[in-house]
């Protein structure tokens, strides 16, 4: 009702402007989604169409080539495909359980050190010691380098949801439903699981969805520890394979001389190939994505 | 005096028994919080105060001895400011510091334009679906990661394949002997990763202005409209003048993370390749040259130092000025 009686009396600019408007951002959405489109087209089309007459958007010559080989001698994409999905299936659901209980604790007004414990998290934010010592900590020290934790333990606590998650507590549990919970004779963790857990799901969610695309498109901390080419996640493989075009030949399982399988292997299409299959998922979850995000994105503004 | 002293001695300990209690009943009586908050500290423990504390590794001439970092740190040389010299007598010290001030300028003064820019114009959209449209395909960029985003690069700028080379600048007329070669121009790269750092983060950027804009009273416009002022001077009298607390105090956090870039752009999107270094080498990329292809320890934990005292310097300037503006806004 309302919404209707205002757009009665605000005037809006003119219909020659509202076209500037749309053609402009008709053009910046066709930038935004172009080079998506090229990387697909390429990776449909003919490995000697692209070796005579480069990357397209159109595929001249029509050919499937390129996922024939990803899915029949790709072993080692295969592997690390499998890899990023576990690695941010666990990753996300470690972090977020170890977010929300800190950040439950410290959102507890009756917890005598929520101040001290909120800086000890906060502090992370506005300083750190720099690349080579934490990279001393995890392969001098914890020799983590070479394992799977390497991809998980560095990425479980991230200040800044922790604070997101500390304000949703605050405004969304109100203090009398611990305390009566309290007073029925819950214990504090079953409050917390039975009780607290249910009334944030949202923040939680928003949590989850920021970690699994962290995790997901997380390509930095392979390069940084891990070195075993059977650990590499599927970010780490395209990034070995933008550099060098060779890697594919070594992570497949064709036997042979290196040139030999060089000259078989769909390498440009192939990469290409690789490209749309790490983006997939994405584009899929994208519509939950995005609406998830923006809410986060909006919660975070409003007071860290 | 005696007996003074050690009167204040008595209630110093009594003091200090009754803080110690306090700590000790208060983790007796909430047991199961101090549990409940364990496997997050364990993790800031190793993951950032260790590190925090590892910054006195630039002042050693680091050695391995063994596999024992503790070890390795005690008995590596102290050596001062040894590596600081070494650090600031090279011409990169100049270099990656000019390069990385002078590309989060660009990126906060052009982003800040353009992301308002867009969500002033998306609020005028008419049509719920066109607007979530546009909105959504802005944003899309923002969840690639930045191998994917180097691949769209060099799919594009490729001297071999590229689109633009092999497709878009002949057919524009271009002769084909005097193509650009874009992984190889030093000169180029200033404009290709703004460009490309606007097209990842302006659909992120512009939506916390697109939920300002939503939260303007409506009244404001519709008195302005019953007074006869059209839809652009409202823009520029209402909207802008509203938004501007918020452009100020993002403007400013962003200022108090200058020392700091995003390794992902500065490394991946261009390949690394050292004939670019002269306009893409940052604080980060080089740190992480000098300290993995390398090896140089010393170097890179003094240039890491140097990041992590000034980075720390600004933010707390920065937030200083916001808190004087805003103090909700502010971080601390």
């Amino acid at each position: 009702m309302r919404q209707r009686e205002n757009s009665g009396i605000l005037n809006t600019v003119s219909p020659f402007w509202n076209g500037v408007f749309n053609i402009i951002f008709i053009l910046y959405s066709f930038a935004c989604i172009i080079p998506l489109l090229l990387v697909i087209g390429v990776s449909f089309t003919d490995e000697k169409t692209i070796i005579t007459s480069g990357y397209n958007f159109i595929p001249k010559v029509f050919s499937l080539e390129a996922y024939k080989w990803v899915f029949q001698s790709g072993d080692a994409i295969i592997r690390a495909y499998g890899l990023s999905i576990m690695i941010t299936i666990i990753g996300t659901l470690c972090s977020v359980a170890i977010i929300a209980m800190f950040a439950y604790v410290i959102s507890r007004k009756d917890f005598k050190y929520r101040n001290t414990f909120s800086f000890i998290v906060f502090f992370t934010m506005i300083f750190n010691g720099g690349l080579v010592p934490w990279y001393m900590v995890y392969t001098n020290f914890l020799h983590i380098n070479d394992t799977l934790l390497a991809y998980i333990v560095p990425s479980l606590v991230n200040a800044w949801y922790v604070m997101i998650m500390r304000t949703f507590f605050q405004t969304n549990v109100p203090d009398s439903i611990i305390e009566s919970a309290k007073i029925d004779g819950a214990g504090e963790f079953r409050t917390f699981l039975q009780i607290v857990i249910p009334l944030a799901k949202p923040g939680l969610a928003t949590i989850a969805l920021f970690q699994t695309l962290g995790f997901w498109n997380d390509w930095y901390l392979p390069l940084m520890l891990i070195e075993n080419s059977k650990l590499f996640n599927l970010q780490y493989i395209l990034y070995k394979t933008l550099t060098a075009i060779q890697y594919l030949a070594q992570a497949s399982n064709v036997t042979g001389g290196t040139a030999q399988i060089l000259s078989k292997l769909p390498s440009e299409t192939a990469r290409m190939a690789m490209c749309v299959l790490a983006i997939g998922p994405i584009i899929l979850a994208y519509p939950f994505f995005q609406k998830y995000f923006v809410k986060g994105l909006t919660v975070g503004a409003v007071k860290g | 005096m005696g007996t003074t002293s050690s009167a204040t001695k008595k209630v110093d300990n009594v003091q200090k028994i009754i803080y110690k209690h306090g700590f000790l009943y208060e983790l007796k009586k909430n047991k199961v919080l101090f549990i409940m908050m364990l496997p997050a500290l364990v993790v800031l423990f190793l993951n950032n105060y260790l590190p925090m504390a590892g910054v006195l590794i630039a002042f050693k001439n680091f050695k391995y001895f063994g596999r024992n970092l503790f070890e390795n740190f005690a008995k590596s040389e102290w050596v001062g400011l040894e590596n600081f010299e070494f650090f600031t007598a090279t011409p990169d010290a100049f270099t990656i510091t000019r390069n990385t001030l002078l590309y989060n300028l660009a990126f906060i003064v052009i982003g800040l334009i353009v992301s308002v820019f867009f969500a002033i114009i998306l609020n005028e959209i008419k049509g719920k679906y066109k607007s979530k449209f546009y909105q959504a395909s802005m944003f899309l960029p923002y969840f690639m990661s930045w191998i994917v985003v180097s691949y769209l690069v060099f799919a594009l700028l490729s001297e071999e394949q590229g689109f633009v080379n092999k497709s878009l600048l002949p057919a524009l007329g271009m002769n084909v002997d005097s193509l650009p070669s874009w992984y190889g121009d030093p000169g180029k790269w200033p404009f290709i990763l703004t460009i490309v750092n606007m097209w990842k983060f302006t659909g992120y950027n512009c939506v916390v202005y697109v939920a300002a804009i939503a939260g303007i009273d409506q009244e404001y416009y519709e008195a302005a409209t019953v007074d006869g002022a059209s839809r652009f001077y409202q823009i520029k009298k209402i909207t802008l003048p509203l938004l501007t607390p918020l452009m100020v105090i993002l403007t400013l956090l962003a200022v108090g993370r200058v020392f700091y870039s995003d390794f992902g752009l500065f490394f991946s999107v261009t390949r690394n390749v050292g004939a670019l270094y002269d306009t893409t080498s940052v604080i980060d990329t080089y740190v992480y040259n000098a300290l993995r292809n390398l090896n140089d320890v010393g170097m890179a934990s003094a240039a890491g130092l140097y990041q992590s005292v000034c980075g720390f310097i600004l933010v707390l300037s920065s937030n200083l000025l916001v808190r004087k503006i805003d103090p909700d806004k502010a971080l601390f």
